[in-house]
């Protein structure tokens, strides 16, 4: 079985910020790389339908080049080939899912695994729309899967824990939840490898996007919490005291 | 502005976002509430409250959510209604095909919005990036529909009696692809009920590793407190989901809330965020947490706790 992964590298932020000239986005200087922790387990996945039944895995991310690093985690987890989609980026998920749309024609894997969402713009939406845009099903929040002959069997994770058991039809588009697995750490070996496998590039001018960013700011502080200090003995002091008065 | 807002119900029941939908969606125009299953009739109670001018009941597909079945009826109804704006709540199930519709029609889309605002007949959504660190202002342009997912417990439910005008429509949708078999509950908790503490002390990634956990759980216990945690607690496998606070786990309101080593993600915001007083410890001075807590401090939570083991 062929499994695509569409992956993306997250971005985040630490305790300072400025935003760039045209204020519509953070300062990349002020924003740190990391491979998607939902699509780290949907990497995981994959790999364990293909120890389990054979096939291969590709992952997918749009983005640009430094984005590799964040396929090359993958291909060093033990994913077979990797893709960059090049000319598609930016915070839009249904643009991004129009460009991951012409890998999947080109692919035709037998399952799409995607993270539910990104940490930087948790939209959970990409998958979704690709979905849409292949004519597969979807199932979205899938915290277990099972695949067999004939429909997979997913565990679809609903608020507050419940579980909806849901049969889908392959080929298909699932969203991978984290906890599905314990994702393998990659060994040294495996990362100096994967450093050097070539990476497909493709280039992609898919349109229209499903919205435009105005401007980004720092949110009000509203009233905000009233801070303890810092100082460990006087904090624990004062929690100490809160929780007397509090919890009779 | 008409204004469309998807109703969303489980085992018989309408959801509370519904009706929060509904707030939200009052401020930007006459709102209509599509119910979609296989026996709206039974629902429409729970969507007819206050601000709401009609409810369109579409019979079709099973008694619960499929995608399909939601997909096909969201993208039928706004082509035969053309709504300004649809709301539906930032769920699983809207997870299952919000974004699949906007897609196809290739109409406007946000998720995860906290705030909608109208600029003449501009939409302009605010959400959050960079781990709610940053907001963004959203437009859509050239949209003549745009779908937006507001996030839960952000409005206040609507309430009271409503009398809207009742519809229904039509629609014979293609089988399901992906099929509802049954659901099962959540693995009950076999020790504790974390619903129940009056004191909760919870951990988050900030703790680092497993071997911190019985340290703490002893100082807990010391203090009369219970120990829960958040979600990546769990995904790693340290503590079972029944200790887990927030959206995929429980919702909790103890009298006081400590949470140590908590960033406040989201879905952790959203189960914790009605506790009686928050006390946060974090190293990140920007962390989510800080802006729900009441008391915080900037502080390595294991120094905190080494102060705290010298008091109880």
């Amino acid at each position: 079985m062929r499994t695509l992964v569409c992956i993306k590298q997250v971005k985040s932020l630490g305790d300072e910020v400025e935003f760039t000239a045209d204020g519509t986005d953070v300062d990349p200087d002020y924003l740190d790389a990391a491979l998607n922790e939902w699509d780290s387990y949907a990497t995981e996945e994959a790999i364990r339908l293909r120890e389990a039944g054979g096939g291969e895995v590709v992952v997918v991310t749009c983005g640009p080049q430094e984005s590799e690093a964040a396929l090359r985690r993958c291909l060093a987890m033990g994913a077979d080939r990797a893709i960059r989609v090049e000319g598609v980026e930016g915070h839009d998920p249904i643009r991004v899912a129009r460009a991951l749309a012409e890998v999947v024609h080109d692919e035709s894997p037998e399952l799409v695994l995607c993270g539910v969402q990104s940490s930087d713009a948790v939209q959970a939406a990409t998958g979704t729309a690709l979905a849409e845009l292949v004519g597969m099903p979807c199932v979205a929040v899938v915290a277990k899967l099972e695949v067999g002959s004939g429909p997979a069997r997913v565990h679809r994770e609903l608020e507050g824990g419940l579980v909806d058991l849901v049969d889908v039809d392959l080929p298909a588009v699932l969203t991978i939840q984290t906890g599905i697995n314990e994702p393998r750490y990659a060994n040294l070996r495996a990362i100096k490898q994967a450093e050097q496998v070539e990476i497909e590039v493709r280039q992609s001018s898919a349109e229209p996007a499903s919205s435009r960013i105005r401007r980004m700011f720092t949110p009000p502080r509203g009233e905000g919490a009233e801070m303890l200090g810092s100082d460990p003995a006087e904090v624990a002091r004062r929690i100490a005291e809160i929780v007397q008065e509090r919890v009779a | 502005m008409s204004v469309l807002v998807v109703a969303e119900h489980l085992r018989g029941e309408v959801r509370d976002v519904t009706r929060e939908l509904v707030t939200a969606g009052k401020e930007l125009g006459p709102v209509t509430v599509a119910v979609i299953a296989s026996d709206p009739e039974s629902l429409v109670a729970g969507v007819d409250v206050e601000g709401v001018a009609e409810i369109v009941t579409v019979a079709a597909g099973a008694a619960e959510f499929e995608s399909d079945t939601y997909r096909q009826a969201l993208e039928a109804l706004i082509a035969a209604r053309t709504p300004k704006v649809v709301l539906i709540g930032f769920t699983v199930n809207a997870m299952g095909y919000a974004a699949a519709v906007a897609a196809k029609l290739g109409l406007g889309f946000a998720s995860d919005v906290h705030g909608v605002t109208l600029e003449g007949e501009t939409v302009v959504a605010t959400r959050s990036f960079y781990g709610g660190k940053v907001h963004g202002e959203v437009e859509f342009p050239g949209a003549a529909t745009v779908i937006l997912a507001l996030r839960p417990t952000t409005w206040p439910p609507a309430e009271g009696a409503g009398g809207a005008s009742r519809s229904t429509f039509d629609l014979a949708p293609s089988p399901s692809r992906a099929r509802h078999v049954e659901f099962v509950e959540p693995a009950a908790s076999t020790d504790v009920d974390i619903t129940q503490a009056d004191l909760l002390f919870s951990v988050g990634r900030g703790i680092g590793d497993a071997d911190a956990l019985p340290e703490l759980e002893a100082l807990a216990s010391r203090m009369g407190a219970v120990l829960s945690v958040s979600r990546p607690v769990v995904d790693a496998g340290w503590m079972p989901s029944s200790r887990q606070v927030g959206q995929s786990g429980k919702t909790v309101k103890p009298k006081v809330y400590l949470a140590f080593g908590i960033s406040g993600a989201v879905q952790h915001l959203a189960g914790m965020k009605a506790s009686g007083t928050i006390v946060a410890v974090n190293t990140d001075p920007e962390a989510s947490i800080f802006g729900v807590a009441h008391y915080g401090a900037v502080a390595d939570l294991f120094d905190v706790v080494e102060e705290l083991e010298k008091l109880y």
